[in-house]
């Protein structure tokens, strides 16, 4: 097992000769997408014409199916297939995993007559054309015997429990902390549940050759969605090739796979010809996972220097009857501010609604909403500045655990970026400011985001035109991935990054865990960065073992890669001309990594801080975000421009959640009620002021060989409460029931003699 | 029903379903899979193409209704060889992640830079009745029909602003 | 989409003769709301007359008035110089709805015919009055904002939702229209919609198969005009309640089953009450539920604040 120390070596990425790592180089398929070319699983182009297939969903949250009247669809023009739970192929049994090792369980689809989401897939129709399999599944009649859904999350607060194997997590005394404490805060926030409105939404196409199933589908981590889909057919692994070459968005709601491929795989099997199935955007908000909502109760108990005694943050959620995901807002708390008396904890409870599951950095984007409105509240008590009350709770060590920290610039991130800001313009009071019709007002928090790494391979090619092929089972969901394997790549081997090739998004490829939690960049990296070590190892064994090469004899110890040339000393020839004479072949080699044994003995996050600037209309309740900076410090960046946009990115979904987002439940139905993108608010354009994100300096060599950090979750992480506390100083208003939209932002100004 | 339309230049006459829309003509039909099915419903701007060279939701247009008219996909704008300077410049400026809006934003893009040098006004125009100047927020305002929930939005903004100023 | 036919039609007596012939017929104009419904099977035409082609594009000046063809689209209407001029609030109110795209395609006909954008009645699982009359309003006990305050029924608390047409109701605009016998008709725009009562299926008073071919624009009433609007979104998103003001006419957008004529606030106005009680007059029959009881003090507050800037840019 590796170790950590291990990682503090200089290696080619940390040593960045050429200085290609960090560089903000274009996207490596960007000129695909900018010309629409990289085709998405349903653009593949299928060896024949593909057939289309339309799921239809269920109409009730909570009950079975009970006539099927699906005459008039099968007569409908063009019509291949109509399935439902009565005449739908075999599959095997859900949770089933006839593999051991497989990373994923069957999930049959039509599986049976009972239906426990509204909107569940219910029927499947496939046909000639999209247009007549449209038409056909709206000819599906399904009568059901409905039970009364269990769906109102306020009225079932009291009936959670412990999610399952957790425990809340208390150090110190909280209630005596919290009692002692001169000064104290106890206010609950609530956030809606959330929809990840990727803008592809999700899609398969599959067909067979042979025994063997070709499916394109657009998913986050390829490994799992190949073995479920294999589970679920009941074949072998190896007899199902997953692609996901490009995909139009995950945010954590791709990761894992729905009934759209394997319906896709049945029904290519079925028909003998390709077969296509998507949802439609309608179909995503409940047939795809979402963002719970949660309840969540913040108590700080402060000196009154601002330093806390007590803090506490318990969170209530929510997730379906055969579910276990926890929306954990609590935990990132134990590792932010520093205090003697902690009590976090989580409470779950089971509804009928759709799936609950990761979105855009779960945990941190709810949890932050509370905690860092609530420090904001408690400054405004203590007459503190909010960055300084920030500063005067920052822990020398892990406040849970005592371990150090691998690399925390939290205090720099606030200062910095209060001084490029201005927070100095701020003023305290709230409603002072007056621009035009606008009330100005500007807000702060904090951002943290836990950080990981997970096992991935990854193999190395170099053929006879010098060209290198890095191959990988990893995705890129507009992450970066393929840009950042490529620098990794080219600077590694010493040669431009015009000769590397990126395969990935493949089953057939050394896997890699995908992209998710933030993980991806340093997971893929750090092994593509093993795999470009092995590779330089056996070129070098190449050049100092083949006659014809200069570098005959010598050590391949002293063999350096640059600028397309291996060399020792004055003795070198290009990587071309050495791969083309003594291996015509080529060479492909693999490498791995891990995490290290050690890792643990260091807490170690991401940390940013947001200040933003909003204006109110007073009038109206409308809120309108002005300008906002973060400030990030994430380890070493790969690519300035790709980071950069991640990070961009994050804040305007802290934007979405603090000002528009949310799906309310109509609890008679136990449906969603925004259906499409019309009704369910994601920010546009014109929402998004001046918005910028500025990264640190930063090397963290306990987080991998790298040094990096993941970024695609930290700049969600605080941002809406940024925005919530710029509204509060704006107009001197605070809404704890998220989103901030104008109805409840005008009750509060109205009641303010506003 | 026979249809021809005019797609990047080329007449394409189709034997066309009248349910078909111009999104899954383009997409299905000719395998012009550059404009994005992100709604179906004109709510996202994925479909955006240029007909006549105006911009539209293709995905809200049935194409047998475009009989003789000029398409102009995103295909037509450039190829990876050679980039329309928008294209370019959506690289350059990183104004896009997961790629699938992205078409949709270049032609958006293209059009929208044609209604402001004809003077149309916009939600962001001070004074209706004056002269249109291409702000900051000109541009937030007319490209808020074309969603990114990656959320490349000010890099998009960057994008545009870097063309438009290259043009005027 | 249920199968249907199509044809283009190529002169308005023709495309209104079609319509009257064919079973299930509607005219497709720039199709960016019948189309989104169709695909959700909300409408089910079985023939389709396209009637974009027909020369009802032109804005054209008829004495002191302007007239608005009907197929004029959204972007031509909101850009051309006499309206921004004369009618400033007009482009204000149509640059404010939808999208840059949208308004490419969207007509001015098609916009006064635009259905409502209540959840319940797109999503076709719900009972909905207006899809299926009778069959009962899932919105009365819904969770939704965007319910009418005004006018509203039993039946139905849907609104209307365009921001063009509470401008042209403000202006005191007409609308012309073509009958399927060839009749050409005339009538204030204020009387083109209808309160929902117990027919919310019925929207307008048009007669079926009757086309809008123009809407006329008498000469604008003195005094400033401005048009405000608040929504969730800062662009693209309906409103949650809008005013416009054209002199002393005043309409509400977002409230009622139709663009709303404030003809009680504008009297009370015209009276020398303050923007604030003339408007609460209006509002004084105001049927609220939770959730939508924020429209009474905003619409009223929007008001206020339109006046004092209509007045000072009127100065």
């Amino acid at each position: 097992m590796s170790s950590v120390r291990d990682w503090a070596a200089p290696n080619p990425v940390t040593t960045n000769r050429s200085g290609l790592i960090g560089k903000g180089v274009d996207r490596y398929e960007g000129p695909l997408k900018v010309t629409g070319t990289a085709p998405y699983a349903y653009e593949v182009q299928p060896p024949s014409p593909p057939a289309y297939g339309i799921m239809v969903g269920a109409t009730i949250a909570t009950g079975r199916i009970g006539a099927v009247d699906s005459a008039a669809a099968e007569a409908a023009p063009g019509v291949l297939a109509v399935w439902t739970h009565l005449n739908a192929p075999a599959q095997s049994p859900r949770g089933t995993k006839a593999h051991p090792r497989s990373v994923a369980a069957s999930r049959p689809a039509l599986e049976s007559d009972r239906v426990s989401y509204w909107g569940q897939p219910v029927a499947l129709v496939v046909a000639d054309t999209l247009e007549n399999a449209v038409a056909a599944a709206a000819l599906v009649r399904l009568t059901y015997a409905a039970e009364t859904p269990d769906v109102d999350f306020a009225a079932r607060l009291a009936d959670a429990g412990q999610p399952p194997g957790e425990q809340d997590v208390e150090i110190g005394n909280f209630d005596a902390g919290f009692e002692a404490s001169p000064v104290k805060l106890d206010e609950t926030w609530s956030t809606p549940i959330q929809n990840h409105c990727q803008m592809e939404p999700c899609a398969s196409l599959a067909w067979w050759e042979g025994d063997r199933c070709i499916a394109h589908t657009s998913i986050q981590m390829v490994k799992p969605s190949q073995h479920g889909l294999a589970e679920t057919l009941g074949i072998d692994r190896d007899a199902v090739r997953l692609l996901t070459r490009y995909v139009g968005g995950g945010f954590g709601g791709k990761g894992q796979t729905y009934d759209d491929l394997t319906l896709a795989a049945l029904a290519s099997r079925a028909l003998g010809r390709p077969v296509k199935v998507a949802f439609s955007r309608q179909q995503m908000m409940h047939g795809t996972i979402h963002r719970p909502a949660t309840v969540q109760r913040v108590r700080l108990g402060a000196e009154k220097d601002g330093r806390l005694n007590a803090f506490s943050i318990m969170t209530w959620t929510h997730c379906q009857q055969d579910g276990t995901f926890t929306e954990h807002a609590s935990n990132f708390a134990r590792a932010l501010y520093a205090a003697p008396n902690r009590l976090t904890g989580h409470r779950l409870v089971k509804l009928d609604l759709p799936g609950a599951g990761p979105m855009r950095a779960p945990g941190e984007a709810s949890g932050t909403l509370s905690l860092e409105c609530a420090m904001d509240e408690l400054a405004e008590q203590l007459g503190l500045d909010p960055v300084e009350l920030r500063i005067r709770n920052e822990p020398p060590v892990d406040p849970e655990n005592g371990r150090p920290f691998s690399q925390r610039q939290l205090v720099r991130c606030l200062k910095e970026g209060a001084q490029l800001f201005g927070w100095d313009r701020r003023l305290p009071k709230p409603a002072q400011v007056r621009d035009g019709r606008w009330l100005v007002g500007l807000g702060m928090a904090v951002a943290i985001r836990g950080n990981f790494l997970l096992p991935a391979k990854c193999s190395f090619s170099v053929d006879g035109d010098g060209v290198i092929t890095v191959r990988q089972g990893m995705t890129d969901i507009g992450t970066g991935t393929y840009t950042v394997l490529a620098q990794i790549a080219a600077e590694t081997l010493g040669v431009p990054l015009g000769v590397v090739r990126v395969e990935i998004g493949d089953s057939e490829l050394p896997p890699a865990p995908g992209s998710g939690g933030q993980f991806g960049a340093a997971s893929a990296g750090s092994a593509a960065l093993a795999a470009g070590m092995n590779l330089r190892k056996a070129i070098a064994e190449l050049a100092t073992g083949d006659p014809g090469s200069p570098l005959y004899g010598d050590d391949p110890e002293l063999v350096t890669f640059q600028d397309g040339v291996v060399a020792i000393e004055n003795k070198s020839e290009t990587l071309t001309a050495l791969v083309r004479r003594a291996a015509p072949a080529g060479l492909t080699v693999e490498g791995d990594s891990r995490p290290a044994a050690d890792m643990r003995e260091w807490s170690t996050q991401t940390y940013g801080s947001h200040f933003c600037e909003v204006g109110v209309d007073p009038v109206t309740g409308e809120v309108r975000v002005r300008r906002m900076l973060g400030v990030f410090a994430a380890g070493r960046i790969l690519n300035e421009k790709t980071a950069r946009s991640q990070l961009t990115g994050g804040m305007i979904w802290g934007i979405g959640s603090a000002l528009t987002e949310g799906n309310p439940v109509d609890p008679r139905y136990g449906s969603l009620i925004n259906q499409d993108l019309a009704q369910y608010l994601v920010p546009v354009q014109a929402d998004i002021g001046e918005l910028d994100a500025i990264m640190l300096d930063e090397v963290d060599d306990k987080a991998n060989p790298m040094g990096i950090k993941g970024v695609g979750e930290l700049g969600n992480s605080g941002a809406g409460a940024a925005v919530a506390n710029a509204i509060y100083n704006a107009c001197g208003v605070r809404v704890r029931d998220y989103p901030i939209a104008p109805d409840k932002l005008l009750a509060g100004l109205i009641a303010r003699g506003m | 029903m026979r249809t021809t339309i005019t797609v990047n230049g080329e007449a394409r006459s189709l034997d066309l379903d009248p349910r078909t829309t111009l999104l899954d003509a383009l997409r299905e039909h000719l395998k012009l899979t550059g404009a994005k099915k992100g709604c179906d419903h004109g709510q996202c701007g994925a479909c955006t193409v240029l007909v006549n060279g105006v911009r539209i939701n293709s995905c809200l247009s049935l194409a047998v209704a475009h009989d003789g008219d000029e398409v102009v996909s995103i295909e037509g704008l450039g190829t990876p060889e050679r980039l329309h300077a928008m294209q370019q410049a959506f690289l350059t400026y990183d104004a896009y992640q997961c790629g699938y809006c992205t078409p949709g934003q270049i032609c958006s893009a293209v059009g929208m830079l044609g209604e402001v040098q004809a003077g149309a006004p916009s939600h962001a125009t001070e004074d209706v009745r004056g002269d249109v100047v291409l702000t900051g927020d000109e541009i937030r305002e007319r490209m808020s029909g074309n969603i990114c929930r990656c959320s490349a939005y000010p890099q998009i903004v960057a994008a545009i602003a870097a063309v438009a100023g290259a043009e005027g | 989409m249920r199968p249907f036919t199509y044809e283009r039609a190529t002169d308005v007596s023709q495309a209104v003769r079609a319509a009257a012939e064919t079973t299930g017929a509607r005219f497709l104009a720039g199709g960016t709301n019948l189309l989104d419904l169709m695909k959700l099977e909300i409408e089910q035409p079985q023939h389709l007359v396209d009637v974009s082609r027909l020369p009802l594009a032109q804005i054209e000046e008829d004495g002191a008035s302007l007239r608005i063809g009907a197929m004029a689209t959204n972007s031509q209407v909101a850009s051309d110089r006499r309206v921004r001029e004369r009618y400033p609030m007009l482009t204000q109110a149509i640059v404010s709805g939808a999208s840059g795209q949208l308004r490419n395609k969207a007509t001015t006909g098609g916009n006064l015919l635009q259905r409502t954008r209540c959840p319940y009645f797109y999503d076709t699982t719900k009972p909905c009055n207006k899809r299926r009359p009778g069959e009962g309003c899932a919105a009365l006990e819904g969770v939704s904002r965007e319910t009418a305050i005004l006018g509203a029924s039993a039946s139905c608390i849907a609104v209307h939702p365009s921001d063009m047409a509470v401008a042209m109701v403000a202006l005191g605009a007409e609308v012309e229209t073509l009958t399927p016998t060839g009749a050409a008709r005339r009538f204030p725009l204020m009387e083109l919609h209808r309160l929902p009562g117990d027919t919310p299926h019925l929207e307008t008073h048009m007669i079926p198969g009757e086309l809008i071919t123009a809407v006329v624009l008498p000469p604008p009433p003195p005094g400033g005009q401005i048009y405000r609007k608040a929504r969730d979104r800062a662009s693209y998103a309906t409103a949650h309640a809008s005013v416009a003001i054209a002199g002393g006419q005043v309409a509400l957008g977002g409230v009622a089953h139709k663009p709303w004529r404030a003809a009680t606030a504008e009297a009370a106005l015209a009276a020398g009450v303050s923007p604030t009680e003339a408007m609460t007059a209006e509002l004084e029959d105001a049927a609220v539920r939770d959730e939508s009881a924020f429209k009474v003090p905003l619409v009223a507050r929007l008001f206020a604040a339109a006046v004092r800037e209509s007045s000072g840019a009127a100065a």
